[in-house]
Formats: structure tokens, C-alpha cells, sequence
């Protein structure tokens, strides 16, 4: 092909039409509709088969991005969900390049959410559990008011319900635009996860790609078990900050599930067509234990 | 923004009020002014006394004026300013006499940036932890620059173990651009010691005390900061990231923080506006670096207050205060949406429940519903 006609035909894809050599008879979107490429090994899967999957790489088993509904397809028989009409009132009245209740329209659009976290009461092969999942696709998945207060109120439900939690966390930390209010959900979050553990009750915190900030300085790291999804990158502060101050290039592994649990940050790492099935096992194994030997509180001593 | 040091200039020797900010430059006019009359009447022998208390007069107002309407940029560079007052200085204006600072981790480290031990103040023993900042380069290169560790922050729970062990009141004292971003605090697990920290404090027995002395930016202050008094001192700032973090990722561009500060509104008077604080400690006019030791003793005399009030309530209502005081910070709104949803099903039974079976359906394909919220 002559670098003519190579510059013509991508004219024409662009247009979508047909080109005359007919290198390109799908349209562009159509053929992202049909085919999926692996960003890891570039492998195409068709779509149908990526989505009956785990949302892996079916070549290299590269995990990608899910939302909250798929995770919660995959983790839970039945789910039902509490709090789903908070919304966030804007306490800032935030401005950037943007207005803040503008990115959270826009926000709702790309998503399908009202808001980046879905909490209810899961059940699971019988087991029910309090869980809440987090989506990266609303505004970074950041924790706002509505978040924390979500993530509290699941709290106070599995409390009063005697319920085990897992929270599936993808955030990319704090939400800017809610300021100090945002900085507070960090106090009321773990707050509440004091009373939670002070009652001797199970808490799974499942990290995936991403979990930084705020949330990683907060519930997310306070599970009584801490599972990490394969290939997530989990920390802090993000890669870029860190390279800035210190100005060394870092390793490639950096912050990923496998050099967490090399430096002892989390229990195990798990691939996601085995966490459900982890999720399970570790709630069954914990209910029953406190079964045979009775709440927690009975054996603490009172703190001094 | 870089802190602004003191210019070098003869008039800054001669009067600690001479000006140093940028947003001081109409300051400068006057005050040139001034020294130029000095001058004339030094050698002349002209009687300019008259003139002289016009234009100090009218610098003074001027600078009133100037510190009450800061923008939240310019109150950033008086705290960053280097002679700001920092945990070490406060502690033994505080407590002249009885200071045992505690050291180590326990677990292989001292954390510089965060520093802690046992003061008097008002005749009660008290611990007291804060982030230390240096007042000089060198110093600061011992202090992180006020960034703490992971084991800084578990050096402060062990000191938040012994206050509650012995029944001390705590005080903490922020003064920190944030938790240092480092490949080591990374992988010895910054987030969790941050998180452990909160998660404790909630349920610390004693009364806390926080006072934000400089800027309190993200989870680095936090990570001392859940209290039950919280107070900030005039200029001083508290925030959810710097405003430099913010505008890098919000507007691309570090450039834009100032802006970026108005947007977060993270001065002490936003924060008691919005009821996150309980007071704030005023400065003296032109920042609390122009008179430490008269700054120390507001601090003292509020903390000190905070405490006696404190005190006598049993340590269950301690915890129960501090709980319901965060629990009600960011309460959202309520969406019209399950009024909408509800009458929508009253009306059209049949409707509700095809849509419901259609969107269970539809959610296999990835955003493919619009907003399915039935119960999966």
C-alpha cells in the first residue's frame, strides 16, 4: 500500500465509511463494539466472551476495570440496595475549570450512578454480609460527603443487623471539590469501623485498581482482612507525586497488589474469579467461630 | 508558593513590623516613606514629627485593613513563613519547666517530623504531639520538612496509648504540607498508619485537644488530628489537599493555586463558618512569627480553657463527643428520586415491574442500563 492510499483509507475510517481499497469494511465503533483489546498482551476477544468472563484477558488473564454493578454480579446471588438517594449539596459551591454540580451531572451521564459508591445487603450461596462497592468511573470513584456517609450508614446496618462487611474500594482518594468535608468522611468512616471492630465484628476490605488517598489512609486499610485484587495498584500518594519529590524514576512494579504484600500491607492477593468464593470462605470460617465462643466484648477487657 | 523570607534590607533590622510579603508591596511606599522623613529631619533638623505620625498612622490602618481581608493564598505564606512558631517552640512556652520529650517508634525508627512527650500546662500533666517543622534549611532537612513517616505516626499512637493509659489530656499541634511521599513510607504502609491513628483516636478515653498551628493539608494532619476541640490559629489553613496538589490535578497546572485556594476554602474563618472547628485563636497582627512568645500564650490560655472543660465529663461522653462530632460532618442531601420512583409505581404497577425484570436483564452489558438501582 502506497502511503497515499494508506492516508486515504484512514480519511475514510474516520468517517466511517467504507474505504475503496476495503481494508476497512467495519466502522470504528462497531468494531470496538465486537472486539476487545487487551492492554496488556493486545490479544482481541470478542466482547461476548470478555463480558461473560470475569472481565479478564482471556490470553493473559489481565484483569480490567469493572464497574459496581458487574462486581456486584460477580460477588452476590441477590443484592439489595440501601441509601441510594443521597445526593451531595455542594457545601463548597465548588469551582475549577468547571462547576462542581456540572462534573456531577456529567458524572451520572458516564456512569449510570448517583453516586461513586453502591452499598446493601448481600447474599451470597446463602451467606448474607453487608457490602459496598465502590466505582471508579463516577469522578474517580472519590469519597465526598454522600460516600462516607454511605460507607457509615452500611456501618450502623451491619451493626444492628450482627452482618459481616467487605467494601470493594476503586478511589483515587478524597473528592477535591468537598474540601474539608471530604478530609472529615477519613474520621467518620474509621469512627465508625471502631465501633464495628469493638464489637468483634468481621471487616473485609477488598482493594482493586486503583485505591490511593484518602481511602487508603482510612477504611481501607483497616479491614481484619485485607485482600487485594490481582494486579491492582494500591497506595497513598500517586506514582507522580512521589517521583516529583523524591526525583528518581521508580520500579515498575511500584504500588502494585504483589509488592504490597511483599512489604507486608496486605493479607493475600487475589485473582477475581477466586474472590468470591475467598469472600465467602472467610466469612463462614469467622461467623462460626464467634458462634463457638461468643462475642468478642465478653473476652476483651474493658480499655483503660 | 515558596515561603517568602524576610528581604534583607536596613529597615527590616531596625522594625520587625516592616513588611516581607509580597502582598505587603503598598506597605513598602509608606514605609519608604518614612524612613526618607527620617532622613530629612536627621539632617536637616527640620521638626517632621507631625508628618511622621500621619503616615505611621496611616501605614498602621493600612495594614489592619491589609489582615482582616487576607486571601487564602497570601495567609499561606504566613504559615509557611520560616519563623512561624513550631511544636518544639510552642512546648516550651507552654510548659517552660516540665518537658520530657518521648522518642522512637518502637519498631526501628525516630521520626523527626513528628514529635511528642509530657508538658504541664495549668497544673495538669498533658501529652502533647505535633508535626515539627524547622526554622532553617538544615533543620528542616532533619525535620522532613514537617512531612512525617509511617513510624512517625506510630510513634504518636504510642504516645496516644500512654496519655490513655495514664488519663492525660492530649494535645496536638498541626503544622504539615502532608504525609511525605516516599518509596519507604509507601511500603511501609502510610495509609495504614494513618488509618490506625484515626480509628484509635475515635476511641481514646482522655480529652483531645487539636490546635492547627500552620496549614493542615490531607491525611498527614488528620493522622493526629481527630479531636475533641479542634482550634486553628487565625492565618492558619486546613484543607483536604495543598492547593498546589489541587490545581496540578484539577487544572493541570500548579500555577493556578492561588485559585485553587479560594476554591477549597480551607482559611480557619471557612472552617467555623461550616462549623468543622470550635474557635479560632487570633494572631497578632501580621503574623503569629512577629510575636511568638505573646502567640504561645493565646494558645496556652485556649488550650488550657479547652481542657478544664473537658476534664470532668467521664470517659465514655469523651468518646461519644468525638464520635457524634465527626458523625455529623457532611450530612447529604436527599434526592427527590424514591418520591419520583415510588409514585411512578403507585400509578403503574405494571410499568415499575417490566422496567424492574428489564434493567436485571440488561445488566450484564457494561453502562448498558440507565441507572438500574432494583435490587440486582
Amino acid at each position: 500500500m502506497s502511503l497515499r492510499t494508506w492516508f486515504a483509507d484512514k480519511r475514510q475510517k474516520q468517517k466511517g465509511q467504507k474505504s475503496e481499497t476495503g481494508h476497512y469494511e467495519v466502522k470504528d465503533e462497531t468494531f470496538e463494539q465486537l472486539w476487545v483489546e487487551c492492554y496488556n498482551c493486545t490479544h482481541r476477544m470478542l466482547r461476548r466472551e470478555f463480558l461473560t468472563g470475569h472481565g479478564m484477558c482471556t490470553e493473559c488473564g489481565y484483569h480490567f476495570r469493572i464497574n459496581s454493578t458487574q462486581r456486584i454480579e460477580q460477588l452476590a446471588d441477590a443484592f439489595e440496595v440501601i441509601n441510594d438517594d443521597l445526593v451531595s449539596t455542594d457545601p463548597l459551591v465548588f469551582t475549577d475549570t468547571e462547576p462542581y454540580h456540572e462534573r456531577i451531572a456529567k458524572a451520572e451521564v458516564k456512569s449510570n450512578l448517583y453516586e461513586a459508591i453502591i452499598t446493601g445487603i448481600a447474599t451470597t450461596n446463602g451467606t448474607r454480609f453487608a457490602l459496598g462497592v465502590m466505582d471508579f468511573d463516577y469522578m474517580g470513584g472519590s469519597m465526598g460527603s454522600v460516600v462516607g456517609e454511605k460507607i457509615t450508614r452500611l456501618i450502623e446496618v451491619a451493626l444492628e443487623q450482627k452482618l459481616s462487611l467487605v467494601i470493594v474500594s476503586a478511589s483515587g482518594g478524597a473528592r477535591m471539590q468537598e474540601g474539608i468535608f471530604s478530609l472529615m468522611q477519613m474520621v467518620k468512616t474509621g469512627a465508625a469501623l471502631g465501633r464495628f471492630h469493638e464489637r468483634g465484628q468481621l471487616f473485609i476490605s477488598v482493594l482493586t485498581e486503583p485505591t490511593f488517598g484518602g481511602v487508603t489512609a482510612s477504611f481501607g486499610t483497616l479491614g481484619d482482612i485485607i485482600i487485594a485484587e490481582e494486579g491492582s495498584r494500591i497506595g497513598f500518594a500517586g506514582r507522580r507525586v512521589i517521583e516529583q519529590t523524591i526525583r528518581q524514576k521508580l520500579p515498575a512494579d511500584f504500588q502494585t497488589a504483589n509488592y504490597l504484600l511483599k512489604y507486608g500491607q496486605v493479607d493475600m492477593v487475589v485473582k477475581r474469579p477466586d474472590l468470591r468464593q475467598t469472600l465467602v470462605g472467610l466469612i463462614s470460617v469467622h461467623e462460626k467461630s464467634l458462634k463457638q465462643a461468643g462475642p468478642f466484648m465478653h473476652r476483651q477487657p474493658a480499655m483503660a | 508558593m515558596p515561603p517568602k523570607a524576610d528581604k534583607p534590607t536596613k529597615a527590616n533590622k531596625a522594625m520587625t513590623t516592616t513588611p516581607c510579603f509580597d502582598f505587603e508591596q503598598p506597605l513598602v511606599a509608606i514605609q519608604e516613606k518614612i524612613e526618607e522623613l527620617k532622613q530629612l529631619g536627621a539632617e536637616t533638623g527640620i521638626d517632621v514629627s507631625g508628618q511622621m505620625t500621619t503616615l505611621t498612622r496611616q501605614a498602621d490602618k493600612y495594614r489592619k485593613e491589609l489582615y482582616s481581608n487576607l486571601k487564602p493564598n497570601e495567609k499561606l505564606q504566613i504559615v509557611r513563613h520560616p519563623e512561624r512558631p513550631n511544636t518544639l517552640d510552642i512546648v516550651s512556652g507552654l510548659s517552660p519547666e516540665i518537658w520530657f520529650e518521648l522518642h522512637g517508634n518502637r519498631c526501628g525508627m525516630d521520626d523527626g517530623a513528628l514529635v511528642g512527650g509530657i508538658i504541664e500546662l495549668n497544673n495538669t500533666p498533658m501529652v502533647v504531639v505535633g508535626t515539627q517543622k524547622g526554622h532553617n534549611m538544615k533543620d528542616n532537612l532533619t525535620r522532613n520538612f514537617g512531612m512525617p513517616n509511617p513510624e512517625g505516626y506510630e510513634k504518636a499512637m504510642r504516645l496516644f496509648a500512654h496519655a490513655n493509659k495514664f488519663g492525660m489530656p492530649i494535645l496536638t499541634l498541626i503544622d504539615t504540607p502532608g504525609a511525605y511521599p516516599g518509596i519507604a513510607a509507601e511500603e511501609h504502609g502510610i495509609g495504614y498508619a494513618i488509618a490506625l491513628n484515626i480509628r484509635e483516636m475515635a476511641r481514646l478515653r482522655v480529652p483531645v485537644v487539636s490546635v492547627v498551628v500552620g496549614e493542615g493539608c490531607s491525611g498527614g494532619a488528620l493522622g493526629i488530628g481527630v479531636a475533641n476541640h479542634i482550634y486553628m490559629l487565625e492565618h492558619a489553613v486546613y484543607t483536604v489537599i495543598s492547593p498546589e496538589g489541587c490545581a496540578s490535578i484539577l487544572w493541570r497546572d500548579a500555577s493556578h493555586a492561588g485559585q485553587a485556594a479560594e476554591a477549597l476554602k480551607l482559611t480557619a474563618q471557612d472552617l467555623e463558618s461550616f462549623g468543622i472547628i470550635d474557635g479560632i485563636i487570633p494572631e497578632p497582627l501580621g503574623g503569629a512569627h512577629l510575636d511568638v512568645a505573646g502567640q504561645i500564650d493565646a494558645i496556652g490560655r485556649q488550650v488550657a480553657k479547652a481542657v478544664e472543660l473537658l476534664k470532668p465529663h467521664p470517659p465514655e461522653a469523651l468518646v461519644e463527643q468525638r464520635f457524634q462530632k465527626y458523625r455529623k460532618i457532611g450530612v447529604p442531601g436527599q434526592s427527590m428520586r424514591h418520591v419520583v420512583r415510588q409514585s411512578a409505581q403507585e400509578a403503574q404497577p405494571a410499568m415499575a415491574s417490566a422496567s424492574k425484570s428489564a434493567s436485571t436483564n440488561t445488566a450484564n452489558t457494561a453502562n448498558a442500563t440507565k441507572k438500574s438501582k432494583a435490587p440486582i
